[in-house]
């Protein structure tokens, strides 16, 4: 690998862009996509193991390239900078996530609490606008406060992220549905929700919960079936 | 088999960095698996001519063996695209015991 090579990956990764190395084995030759103008069934190689996130080989006139994609971090944002979130924060990043602490509350969101967490102390909506949470981010509010979950709810519902979850009991939800709705969020986007969040393993201290909560983000990132089916949620009731 | 691009341990990031420090490094990557290999492709691990090793390419069974290829990488200039598997004598020498077979890419950072 030629050094210049070597610093323009490690650019766009560290710009947080997709690419994707590709390396002649007969030789060592490589070239980055989509940085550099490549043969088309190259490029169309490069575009699909970005999709699966899967290294692959092709073979092309008589010589293989291996095609290693690069995908920007997974993001877990979360809201509010309690002690569930504390437990999360060193589960994420060997699981391969890039975790984000959104709380207002500057006595809670403090290095000393998360350490190498990176902190956002806007409000949640100010928070959103600017992490724009993308199909590689998970969203999980905290607070069980709904001056600041709900504005990233809706936030998160407006965005595609591949993961929504909402601490809080049954009750609390179905009227936290009921706000959503009044912001204009229909049934479909409601289910998009995990709550309670977490998969169900009877978690009671702070570190089970966000044991749970994070199983249940790499159940959705991996395109789990889950074996017992969670209860369905009672009806909504008027907030 | 998924490629391990989000994992915190960035090999390139370690292995640029002991280039800076002057090092000779070299770079080894798997680039196909069989079986139940240990590591998927794309997994990397970082040689220096002094020794230094960062990643793995195999949880441990075969790491010896690319070292060797890294350092004769290293001393050509030339990659090597190195091949293991049960069916495969050296890979009885090395011990690829889980099984799997693996091509491991190595070439020299230059």
């Amino acid at each position: 690998m030629k050094a210049d090579v070597l610093a323009r990956l490690q650019e766009e990764r560290a710009a947080q862009r997709p690419v994707v190395l590709l390396t002649r084995l007969t030789d060592g030759m490589q070239h980055l996509w989509p940085q550099e103008d490549v043969p088309a069934a190259l490029a169309e190689a490069a575009r699909a193991a970005l999709g699966s996130e899967e290294a692959t080989n092709v073979t092309l006139d008589g010589e293989t390239w291996f095609i290693h994609p690069h995908n920007p971090p997974l993001r877990i944002i979360v809201v509010g900078a309690v002690h569930i979130a504390q437990a999360m924060a060193p589960m994420a990043d060997p699981l391969g996530f890039q975790m984000i602490v959104v709380d207002p509350r500057r006595a809670f969101a403090t290095s000393e609490r998360l350490p190498g967490v990176s902190l956002n102390t806007d409000w949640p909506d100010e928070a959103m606008a600017v992490l724009k949470p993308d199909a590689r981010s998970a969203v999980v509010t905290l607070t069980h406060d709904p001056k600041l979950d709900d504005p990233a709810l809706d936030a998160a519902l407006n965005s595609p992220a591949f993961y929504i979850g909402a601490l809080g009991s049954r009750r609390t939800h179905a009227r936290r549905v009921g706000r959503l709705k009044d912001l204009g969020h229909g049934d479909a986007a409601i289910a998009r929700i995990h709550a309670p969040v977490g998969l169900d393993i009877e978690a009671v201290t702070a570190p089970e919960i966000a044991l749970s909560i994070m199983a249940e983000i790499v159940a959705a990132r991996r395109g789990a079936t889950l074996g017992a089916p969670r209860p369905v949620p009672a009806p909504a009731v008027p907030a | 088999m998924t490629t391990d691009t989000t994992h915190s341990e960035d090999i390139l990031a370690t292995a640029a960095a002991w280039r800076a420090e002057g090092e000779k490094v070299a770079i080894a990557t798997v680039v196909e698996t069989w079986g139940s290999s240990p590591r998927p492709a794309g997994s990397r691990l970082a040689v220096t001519a002094s020794g230094r090793l960062a990643g793995s390419v195999s949880g441990g069974c075969i790491e010896g063996a690319v070292a060797d290829a890294a350092k004769q990488a290293m001393a050509t200039g030339t990659p090597q695209l190195l091949d293991f598997g049960v069916s495969d004598e050296r890979a009885w020498e090395v011990g690829l015991s889980c099984g799997g077979k693996v091509k491991v890419f190595v070439e020299p950072l230059s």
